[in-house]
This record gives structure tokens, sequence and C-alpha cells, in this order.
């Protein structure tokens, strides 16, 4: 089955299994290995990407769904929120072993991008799916407040 | 601080540019008297190689990392011992992983190449020092010949090699004529004042990487055009084996290129990662469970505590204990059991490799690459020099990645020799473990059982301490059994016990081995993970029962154990032990010491309308001997927190029948961001030499939250993880 869709922009044909997660056809398919498997059943949110700006977990997204959809990847994300978010990861060293942090980053980024100054608690409810087993949890939560601050500077 | 990173290098003058003619036409490469990683001949031109560090014409500073890197920030810290005593600018540092040679990057206290307990930072202090110190003497040298000036008027800053106001070069333009300079036997070192990077905390170099999704990081990033991707039906029981299957739907899956049975169950070969997974779903398989573990984890509890009731193996023996508690006035008495646990690493398992029929090179996190190494070169019957390693990051391990046997290993070179045998081209394969597989596969943290009997005198001090522990060995009967087991006795499951500093006047510690069939394996702190929690709820009621405040007592009782008893100061401190807590708050405190570093931790806990606990603030002090990297240590204290408290909270891993009921992050509930509380991280300032800090966070954090909430309760829970008594 082919399907047409915007990923980062650009069109792209996926010619795959309808029933195939969208993160292996970006990993596999496209060579796009920046979005991570973790669970495969949309625990751990390792696998987040953006479908219109909304975050999803592509492990359970699937190729035959995504007909004219537009995904934005950890590769692609260039907007104010994003920018704000990878500086201030940078800035305070938030990532150990890393792998969780794309889908830390694209689910920090949706956050910031529809609520600019967030609370703790709305930190909590948008970031509580994307495990990190190494527990960077509080330099995640300082990094967000920090990236909205650089946002509004 | 941050200000000595940004030092741009400086502008190229007129007498660099005239260097660069001169270097350019010099033979980089230098020859050492013992095993190079890769021969000097194929330096390219220009360039400066040594085990530890290559300086690049174009002016990079390679440090060559003989550990890998799971997330602790070890990468960084031994290019920070290179670039300090090299004085390079932190900017022109790189990090590479070592290949696998352990006559050259043997972690020089474990005798063969591996990352494990602690120990990066610890055994490579001084040699990554020693490197930077050698290769900056070198630079020196080349350019005191070069300017026709003395050695001893040339400094070296941020990466710039200068003689007075007007030579100067970059270490990348002296890389080919220090390449020809003798290797000094005994570089001289900075003394700690002279230290322009260890001490301070500064930026990892992982972290651009990790926060763009850059490629040829991990291992399941590994990607070539002709890769074949393998899934492996494994036993559902440990121990079982394939009895039959049929393989015929599996096959028609668009994609799957082979089904093959190996040693260790049945291989489903694609071209990519969803047709191999698709078709190992439809793979029919019969096990034949006649060797395998059945029993139900709960009936391998019962077992575990019936063994506790038993002499076993003798770890330590003050005296008579009989007597002793004959003499008491009173006992105390408690029985502890803790699940299986698994690592949960971010990155599943995989490993990748190439085998043509003659060499083979593998591409995946390796933690021990020597045993990885030997298993592969036996296993494929080729010799050692054909086989290449190439380490990749970590997505985490916490211990899993370090196998005594190597399976991965085992399975990849078992399903190359199986594709061989089925007439199959070569090509690059990278078996992908799900999360169900991870987590269900075993090398669990051990189950165990714990009974401890205590005497007291009167007053409530202790007259004679009595434990027993029972648990599978993770060491006996591997290759590690002959490093790590004296005269039948296993200090691995007994550490932070039988060598406690608490003042017992007599102390007796038995040990018993559980047979099982389910593979265990350290996991971040190893035996720490059960006797921290045993040991520090323990001293909690003796101190209740001497009628004493938990950090008096403590202090009491470890008052010849002054490093402890600093962390222990500090963190009650800085937690305002001492003052009152607001309505609804309530403190513990735990401190242990494991992998040569000290950790204090007061937790304060609050109660859900529920009954569920929650963590609100963890106060920790560290004394970890020099500290490298404040930073890194803070945030491998706050990682280490996290990951001990996640798994007392919630954590187990179950068997039904021999079959594991958790197996994915809906089961087995990871900590996550609501969980986490605030942490602050106290470090002790301190000359000693530098310890381990990946582990160490970890074992105090259940205790010190199991008594915090005796404080509120009264009572201290002896069956983890705390879900268990309704507490989560």
């Amino acid at each position: 089955m082919s399907v047409t869709l915007k990923i980062n922009g650009e069109t792209r044909t996926l010619d795959a299994d309808p029933e195939s997660p969208l993160l292996w056809a970006l990993r596999d398919e496209l060579g796009m290995t920046g979005t991570k498997f973790g669970c495969g059943i949309a625990s751990c949110g390792a696998c987040t990407v953006h479908w219109d700006g909304v975050p999803i977990r592509s492990c359970q997204t699937f190729v035959g769904d995504l007909e004219g959809a537009e995904i934005t990847t950890i590769e692609g994300i260039d907007s104010k929120a994003a920018t704000a978010v990878q500086a201030a990861w940078n800035e305070l060293d938030v990532p150990q072993c890393g792998y969780c942090q794309s889908g830390q980053i694209m689910a920090a980024t949706a956050l910031l991008a529809e609520t600019p100054k967030p609370t703790d608690e709305d930190i909590d409810a948008a970031m509580d799916g994307n495990v990190c087993r190494c527990a960077t949890y509080a330099r995640i939560r300082k990094a967000i407040h920090l990236a909205s601050d650089k946002m509004e500077a | 601080m941050l200000h000595l990173l940004q030092q741009p290098l400086a502008a190229v003058t007129p007498t660099r540019r005239s260097f660069l003619k001169i270097s350019a036409g010099a033979v980089g490469g230098l020859v050492l008297a013992m095993n190079l990683p890769r021969s000097a001949a194929l330096a390219a031109e220009g360039e400066f190689i040594q085990p530890f560090v290559h300086i690049r014409p174009d002016n990079t500073v390679v440090v060559i990392s003989k550990h890998f890197d799971m997330g602790q920030g070890t990468a960084s810290g031994l290019s920070t011992l290179v670039a300090d005593e090299l004085d390079a600018s932190w900017e022109q540092v790189r990090v590479e992983f070592a290949p696998s040679n352990p006559q050259v990057y043997a972690n020089t206290l474990f005798g063969v190449q591996g990352t494990g307990g602690s120990t990066a930072m610890a055994n490579s202090f001084m040699q990554y020092r020693q490197a930077g110190a050698a290769a900056k003497a070198m630079i020196v040298a080349a350019a005191a010949k070069e300017w026709g000036v003395p050695a001893g008027e040339i400094t070296v800053s941020g990466g710039v090699v200068s003689h007075g106001s007007d030579k100067s070069a970059t270490l990348g333009e002296l890389a080919g004529l220090a390449a020809n300079e003798d290797v000094p036997a005994e570089p001289v070192l900075k003394t700690p004042d002279q230290w322009v990077y260890i001490g301070k905390s500064f930026p990892r170099l992982d972290v651009k990487n990790k926060t763009v999704g850059a490629p040829k990081t991990y291992t399941m990033d590994f990607q070539r055009d002709d890769l074949l991707v393998a899934v492996v039906a494994r036993s559902p029981r440990f121990g079982g084996k394939v009895k039959s299957f049929d393989a015929a739907e599996a096959k028609k899956v668009p994609g799957v290129v082979n089904v093959l049975q190996i040693p260790n169950g049945v291989a489903v070969i694609a071209k990519s990662t969803w047709p191999a997974i698709k078709g190992r779903s439809l793979l029919e398989i019969e096990w034949d469970d006649a060797e395998a573990e059945t029993r139900s984890s709960d009936a391998m509890i019962a077992d575990l505590k019936d063994m506790t009731t038993k002499p076993g193996v003798k770890v330590r023996e003050d005296g008579d204990f009989d007597a002793a508690l004959e003499a008491s006035a009173r006992v105390i008495e408690a029985e502890y059991d803790f699940p299986f646990l698994a690592h949960g690493a971010m990155e599943p398992l995989d490993i990748a490799m190439m085998f043509d029929g003659e060499t083979a090179e593998f591409w995946f996190a390796s933690q021990i690459p020597t045993i990885d190494h030997n298993v592969a070169a036996t296993v494929l019957g080729i010799p050692f020099e054909k086989v290449k390693i190439n380490t990749l990051w970590a997505g985490g391990s916490f211990g899993r990645r370090a196998q005594a046997d190597a399976h991965p290993v085992v399975e990849i070179t078992t399903l190359a020799k199986a594709m061989q045998a089925a007439g199959m081209a070569p090509a690059p394969v990278k078996i992908v473990w799900t999360r169900e597989d991870d987590m269900a596969g075993g090398y669990y943290r051990p189950m165990s059982a714990h009974r401890l009997r205590v005497g007291l005198d009167e007053q409530g001090n202790v007259t004679a301490f009595k434990y027993n522990i029972a648990a599978k060995s993770i060491v006996k009967g591997t290759p590690f059994e002959a490093m790590l087991m004296k005269d039948g006795v296993d200090h691995n499951m007994t550490e932070g016990a039988h060598d406690t500093t608490y003042a017992f006047p007599l102390m007796n510690m038995d040990q018993s081995f559980q047979e099982t069939q389910v593979p265990v394996l350290w996991w971040r702190s190893v035996g720490h993970t059960h006797t921290a929690y045993v040991m520090e709820t323990m001293v909690d009621r003796l101190a209740k029962e001497a009628g004493k405040d938990p950090v008096a007592y403590r202090l009491e009782m470890i008052k010849d154990d002054p490093r402890k008893v600093g962390v222990l100061k500090l963190a009650a401190e800085k937690a305002g032990w001492d003052t009152p807590l607001p309505e609804g708050r309530h403190r513990g405190v735990a401190v242990h010491k494991s992998f040569g570093s000290y950790v204090a931790e007061v937790a304060e806990v609050s109660f859900r309308d529920d009954g569920t606990v929650k963590v609100e603030k963890v106060t920790a002090a560290v004394d970890c001997g020099t500290p490298i990297n404040p930073d890194n240590i803070r945030a491998q204290v706050e990682g280490g927190i996290g990951y001990g408290l996640g798994a007392i909270l919630r954590n187990q891993v179950t068997l039904a029948d021999g079959v594991v009921e958790e197996t994915n992050f809906d089961t087995y509930e990871p900590l996550r961001m609501s969980d986490m509380p605030e942490i602050e991280v106290h470090i002790v300032s301190s000359n000693e030499a530098p310890t381990g800090i990946g582990e160490p966070g970890t074992p105090p954090i259940g205790p010190a939250v199991a008594n915090a909430i005796a404080a509120a309760k009264g009572e201290w829970a002896t069956s983890l993880p705390l879900a268990k008594a309704g507490l989560v």
C-alpha cells in the first residue's frame, strides 16, 4: 500500500504495510532514527512525533491511517519552542543515556507551543507519558521552565 | 565556570601559518612499546596517536574512552582528565570508544576491558591524567625543538601552545611533530590547584547529539543498505527449548527473508524490523519445558524464606550468637523479601554484526568487550584478531548489558552460523529485542529473603546481630566466580551488610544459594539494592528500641567511620532534620557506603487522601572523593534516587508457573515525572581518590522512604515493593 503524507514539510510516499506502525516506517523505510523504539504499546513516549502539531505515539499510529497527514519528527523541529527547548536541554545537561530524550523534547515542544508558561501541574500532565529510566525528570522540569523563559526573552 | 570552555581558539597568526607548512611535511605517527589500537603506520599525516588520546591536524583532540557510556557521563569524565592535563580547550575535545583490546584498555580493577561497579573514574583517574600529561610533554618538547627555545619557557593554555608573545601554535599544528617525541615514562601531573576542568561543572560531550536525534548513536539506530533485522522467539519459560515449530504463516509476511532455528529459539529474519516482529507473531511453536523453571515466584520466595531459617555458608562469624542472645534482655526479629527486578533500560537489548565466514565485525554497546570478544571468536571458530567490536552509546543499561555469558553475542553468532548453514549470502544482521523480549527475558536483580535476629540489653543496646540471606548468586557458576567468590562466599550478595561499620558487638551472617533457571544479574548497586534497605530500616527500628533519634543513634554507632559521619551530618543539616515539619510531612533518613562512596539521604513524605505515599523531597549528601564534575555527580545522584525510588514503590517481576507476568511498562510501571521528588544534592569537598557515582545514589532511597513512612505509621515495610502494602 502506498500512502502520501508530509514529513518535516516534505511530501513523502510510504510504500509500506498499512499495519506497520509509523515508528518503523520512519526508522527503517526513511532512515530517520531520531524517533526511538521504547515499548511499542504507547506506554513510554520514546517514539513521540507531532501530527498537525499534536504529540502522538508513533508506535501506535499506523501507516494506513496517515494519508495526507503532516508529521514532524525530532529531525524536523525548528519552531521557536523547539529551539528554546533544545537550548535549555543543552544548558542544563538534561540527557544521561539520552535514548528517551527525542520523545521528551517532542512532548515538551508541543506543551510550550500550546502553553507558553506552564505550571508544574501542566508539566506533570503533559510529560507523564514520557518515561526516562535515568530519571532526568527534575532537569526536564527545570529545562521546560527555562525554555519558557527563553521564549519570552 | 562555563567561561573556561568558551575561550575562542586564538586567531591564526602568520607565525602559525608558516608553522603549518613545516608540520605538513612531518610524518605523523608514533611507535609505542605497547599494542596500539590501530597501527601507527595508518596514522594520517600530522596526526598524534597514543592509546588514550589522538590529536588530529584539524586541531581535534580525540579522547579514546576504554569504557562504554550507558548515560553516566563516563566518556565525558575521562575526556576531562585528558583535557585538563593536556590543557586542551574543551571545545576541541571529542570522544570515541576504544576498540576491544584488553592489553591496552583493561579496567585496571577487573583485569579485562569492561565497565561496571562504578569503577570507570576510580580506575582511570591516574591513567587518563598521565595520558594527557604525556601528550602535553611531547607537544611541548616538539615546540621547543621547532622554535629553538627551552621547553620550560613554553606554556599551554586553552589548546594554544605559546612561547612569549611571538610564537604560538595549536595542538593540532604540533601533533605530527609531537608524535616523533619520546613518550615520557613518568609525566609530571598537575597539582589540584592547577586543574582547569577537574572539579568544575561543565557540559557533557554527548548532550548535543542526544537532543537532536542524531543518527548512528545507539545500536538500535545501526543501519546498512543490506541490513537484515531479526527478532527471536524465545522460550516463555526459563530453560525451555524448542520442540517443534511451524513458520509457514510467518514466511508469508512481505519482507520476511527466512525463519531459522537457533539454540535459543526461532529467529525471524526480515528486511526491516516491522516484518520481523509481525512474522514472529505468526509463528507456531511447541516448547519443551522438561528442564525449565516452572515454579511461581510466590513458591520461590517461600523456598528462599525457608532457606533463611537454616544455617548457610558463613559470610561473617564474630562469635557465638546463641550465647550472646541467651545473655540478652530481649530479641528483635524481622523477615524481609525482595522481588526480581528488570533493568528496563529505555533502549531494549540489541546487537548488530557482519560475518563473512572469516572475519566478524560487531556494532553494539559492549559493556564487557573482553568477554564479548572471546565468546564471539569461540562460537564462530575464528581467531581473536578476526573479531572487531565497535562500541556504540548505550540507551541505558543499569547492569543489563554486563552479562557474564554474553548471551546477545551467543545469540547473534549462532544466528550468523545458522544463516551461513542455510546458504544465505553474508549480510549484516541486527537482533532487536522488543520491550517484552527484554523485560520477560530474565537477567533480573535476584529475588531474595532475609532473616534478622538482634539481641538487645535492658537499655536497648545491641548485644548480637544475626543476618541470614538467601538468593540466587549472580556470580556462582559464571566466569566471574573465580574473581568474585572466595572460599565459597559470594560477597556481591552480602555487600553493604557483612562489611557494615555499625559497631555491633557481635555480628554473624550466613548466606544460602537458590538454584533456578531464571538468570540473574547485577542491577544498579547490586547487593546494596537489598542490604541497604534491610540494614537501614533495621537500624531505624533499633534507634526506636533504644529511644534515640535516628540520626543521633546512627552517629553513635558509626563514630569510627568519619566519612559516613560526614555525609550523614551534612544531609541532616541541609534537610533541617532538627526543625519541625509542616503538618502531614514525615522524614526518614538512611546512610550507606557503596562502591567506595558515601551517600546519606533524607526523604520527606506525605500521604494522599487514599493513603498512598508521595515522596516530596530528598536531600542527599555525597562523598565520592575528589569530585571530577560536580554537576554530573548531582545528575547521577538525582538519577540514582529516581531509579531506586521507582523500584521500591511499585516494581516487581513475578512468575506464574514459570512465565513472566510483567512484560512491558504498563505492568512494570516506571517512575514518572509526577512521581519525581524535589532533590537536593550536596557534595563533600575532598582530596581523596575519586570513587564511584553511577550507583551509590540508589541504595539509600528505599530505606529513607520506608523510614519516613515508619515515622508516620510506626511500621517498616518488609516485603517490597511498597505497592504490596497498599502504599502506592
